[in-house]
């Protein structure tokens, strides 16, 4: 008699199923890869490359062709060959053309074979801002202007090889020392630091407050809760430039209103003085996410068992001790994970102090820092290292995430 | 702590403090909706706001406290120590609104937030259900204001001339015998800055970035949420980290690619990129409702010689409709309102999306009722959606954790 012994290893069946996985899962892995692994990666080699906006544009040898002399007795085709890049040289310079019907050449140059119609030219190198002339006699025995449209029409092609600065294999440190040395970058961090706390923490006070007030049933409390969560859903330019507007020192609402109630004698520039803007962008930010974590509390309250207050009644808990002995416990989870995951994203944050401030005025945080270098000072290589700074720290944060967050709520 | 425990201490603070939040916040409503000038006392308000807090004590009827007050507040309003200041030129009208006004918000709530309370000593109970239906109070106006006047200044302003803006610019009353004609910087946007074409772009947009997000995210996340394999916990914890990485980061790189390859100014790059900013939102919210589907239906259904995409395509996602729409309703929105990359990768007017049509406005030029007017037309269509299907957003938002 034989027993039965349990399948070792993987059957057929479960190899089947795991390929249909990785399949079904393909699509999604591929675009994830080109748009968000292979950029990271991407990151890290031009953070250290001497890279400006302008070198983006690589070397590029450029041609123009015309016939010239036509109504002459000697015509000749004129190729005029230029290096586009004023710094960068460019080799290996191909020029290939189709030569029209009706025209025949009298002289092929050096460097170039002439195959039945196709002419095609070779030369070795293009200095930085060279231009370079060829001219071919041409017989045109039929009509002239017949073939210098002809000629002029039809676009020769050109290729060469030119150095890029993002594949060279030319590498500095220069970005990150630069980023290091300035002063500003300590108050960038400073910034990015009181940005993220008082965002994160804010938000997730005033949601919790909003969440208690809405954590009971009343007639209009789908439409406060619907109103509440506005700043949340409209889209971020809209609320930023009404922010703006509503704050604007010369003509906003706040200012004249803070005038007429004899809180103020001048208009306060609530965008553009240091201190007052970090607080203002920060105000925002709560004001704009606010909601998110209302919901995830109120959602979260809604579940918890009401046996338990009853229970607190009968044994004589007051309010306050209600909400401090067993909402507050209950609500640690949700809070501690959205703490974590809130303040991830105010650390990422760009877009709102992008356009309530545009960095300025003390409220350039890490992310904004990023666009300043690579594009308002067009330094992509400095950009790139102060995101380099920006994944390191992140990196940090996840670490500590992925260590207590797990244990916290089952995400 | 106890001393406070006695409805003759306590009532008058909370009503001063009430007060003083009322007159605020009665000054500031009459001023944007008459454009008059009103401002909070503070002496009027310590009187009137103790005086009420004594009175609710007394006066159970809510009705009799605020006629009283009413008139107190009026007469008031007419000296020095009145709780709202009403500018001198001002007819009896702006005395009567501003003194009924904060009697009616005065008086009313005050004996609500009293009630129970008896005179005298007070329990600690006692005492602190007043404190939380004061506090109540105090968040819902603090709340509904800190919300609706940055919308209500945006409708507004949109409506008004440049002449109305700088004159005033607290006087939110709209002309209605301009007619047709408030609505001119709509009517410039759509003639004279090609509204109408950012528009459908958008639109349009946010519809491809939808389907293709589904197109990629359903096989995901089923075959997370359901199939066996090597890798499925670690696969699944992962897609969360994607949220991490913040898209100005991102953006560099795809900005340096694309210019390289040509794909800058277009919108097939757009339509590229957006879709990978959502899948792995909606993979993570799938797959949570996923999981929560009964496997038995399926498992019949492969019974019955259904193949596994057959299983998908006939059984699992009829099941899951409103999980369907839930998240096509969240990638809209994120799609809808992006602003970072169409601001990075768009420079052609032709090929503007509404988000970076707005952009191009902020200018000295243009005159900020069209700024104002460009906002309202992005913020409709999304606050349309999400008041329609409300149950539908909150449900998805809360089912995954979702990216802010």
């Amino acid at each position: 008699m034989t027993t039965a012994i349990p399948p070792k290893g993987t059957g057929p069946l479960a190899r089947r199923e795991a390929r249909l996985a990785w399949g079904l899962l393909f699509p999604t892995l591929a675009s994830v890869m080109l748009v968000v692994i292979l950029p990271l990666l991407a990151i890290f080699w031009i953070s250290f490359k001497p890279v400006d906006l302008a070198d983006l544009r690589a070397a590029a040898p450029m041609v123009r062709e015309d016939l010239r002399d036509a109504d002459e007795a000697a015509p000749y085709i004129r190729y005029r060959i230029r290096n586009s890049s004023q710094t960068d040289p460019i080799s290996d310079i191909v020029l290939s053309d189709t030569i029209p019907e009706g025209v025949e050449l009298l002289e092929v140059p050096e460097g170039c074979v002439l195959e039945a119609q196709a002419l095609t030219c070779r030369f070795d190198l293009l200095d930085p801002g060279g231009r370079l002339t060829l001219e071919l006699p041409v017989a045109v025995p039929g009509d002239i202007e017949a073939a210098e449209i002809a000629i002029e029409t039809d676009q020769p092609a050109i290729s060469g090889a030119a150095e890029n600065v993002l594949t060279s294999g030319e590498f500095t440190l220069e970005n990150f020392a630069e980023l290091f040395d300035a002063r500003e970058f300590w108050t960038v961090i400073g910034a990015t630091l009181f940005y993220t706390v008082f965002g994160t923490f804010g938000a997730l006070i005033v949601g919790l407050f909003a969440a208690l007030l809405l954590n009971k049933e009343f007639r209009g409390q789908g439409v406060l809760r619907g109103l509440y969560l506005f700043p949340y859903v409209a889209p971020v330019i809209a609320v930023a430039f009404s922010w703006i507007i509503l704050f604007d020192p010369f003509s906003g609402s706040v200012n004249a209103l803070l005038i007429q109630m004899g809180v103020t004698d001048d208009a306060i520039n609530f965008f553009g003085e240091r201190p007052l803007a970090l607080v203002m962008v920060t105000v925002f930010e709560i004001w704009r996410y606010f909601p998110l974590s209302f919901l995830f509390i109120l959602a979260r309250m809604q579940s918890i068992d009401t046996d338990m207050y009853e229970a607190a009644d009968v044994d004589g808990a007051s309010p306050f001790q209600k909400f401090r002995y067993l909402s507050l416990p209950m609500l640690m989870g949700i809070l501690s994970v959205l703490f974590l995951l809130r303040f991830i994203w105010t650390f990422n944050k760009f877009d709102d102090i992008f356009l309530l401030t545009g960095g300025n005025a003390g409220t350039r945080t890490l992310t904004v820092n990023v666009y300043e270098q690579a594009f308002a000072l067009s330094n992509i290589g400095a950009g790139a290292a102060v995101a380099v700074v920006i994944l390191i720290c992140l990196l940090c944060f996840s670490w500590f995430f992925f260590r207590f967050m797990s244990k916290e709520e089952g995400l | 702590m106890k001393v406070f425990w006695n409805s003759f201490i306590t009532g008058p603070i909370l009503g001063v403090f009430w007060a003083l939040i009322v007159a605020t916040a009665v000054a500031v409503l009459l001023s944007f909706v008459t454009g008059a000038a009103f401002r909070p006392g503070l002496t009027g308000c310590l009187i009137l706001g103790a005086l009420a807090g004594l009175a609710a004590l007394e006066i159970r009827a809510g009705w009799m406290l605020v006629a009283g007050l009413s008139a107190l507040a009026v007469a008031l309003s007419y000296t020095g120590i009145s709780p709202i200041h009403v500018s001198g030129d001002a007819g009896p009208g702006a005395h009567l609104m501003a003194g009924i006004g904060f009697a009616l918000a005065l008086g009313w709530p005050m004996s609500v937030i009293l009630h129970g309370c008896p005179r005298g000593p007070l329990t600690r109970h006692e005492w602190e259900e007043a404190v939380i239906r004061f506090l109540t109070g105090f968040g819902y106006i603090f709340f509904t204001a800190a919300v609706a006047i940055p919308f209500y200044v945006m409708v507004m302003t949109s409506l008004k001339t440049q002449g109305e803006l700088i004159a005033n610019p607290l006087d939110f009353t709209i002309d209605l015998s301009r007619g047709w004609e408030l609505f001119r910087s709509y009517e410039e946007l759509f003639r004279n800055f090609n509204f109408g074409s950012y528009l459908w772009t958008s639109f349009y947009i946010s519809i491809l970035t939808v389907l293709i997000t589904l197109a990629f995210s359903i096989p995901g996340a089923y075959a997370v949420a359901r199939l066996r394999f090597k890798g499925q916990k670690a696969l699944s914890r992962s897609i969360l980290l994607i949220y991490m990485v913040p898209m100005i980061v991102l953006a560099l790189p795809i900005y340096i690619a694309f210019s390289m390859t040509g794909l800058r100014n277009s919108i097939a790059g757009i339509v590229m990129i957006y879709p990978v900013t959502t899948i792995p939102v909606a993979l993570y919210m799938l797959q949570g409702y996923f999981r929560g589907l009964p496997a038995e239906v399926e498992e019949a259904g492969l019974m019955d010689g259904l193949s596994r995409l057959q299983v998908i395509w006939k059984i699992t996602l009829p099941l899951s409709l409103p999980a369907l729409a839930s998240v096509s309703l969240y990638v809209f929105m994120i799609a809808w309102n992006e602003f970072l990359l169409a601001f990075m990768l768009l420079d052609d007017p032709s090929k503007f999306t509404l988000t970076r049509g707005i952009a191009s406005l902020n200018s000295s030029e243009i005159p900020r009722q069209h700024l104002m007017a460009g906002a309202v037309i992005a913020t409709v269509p999304v606050m349309a959606l999400f008041l329609g299907l409300e149950k539908f957003m909150t449900r998805g938002l809360t089912a995954g954790s979702v990216k802010g």
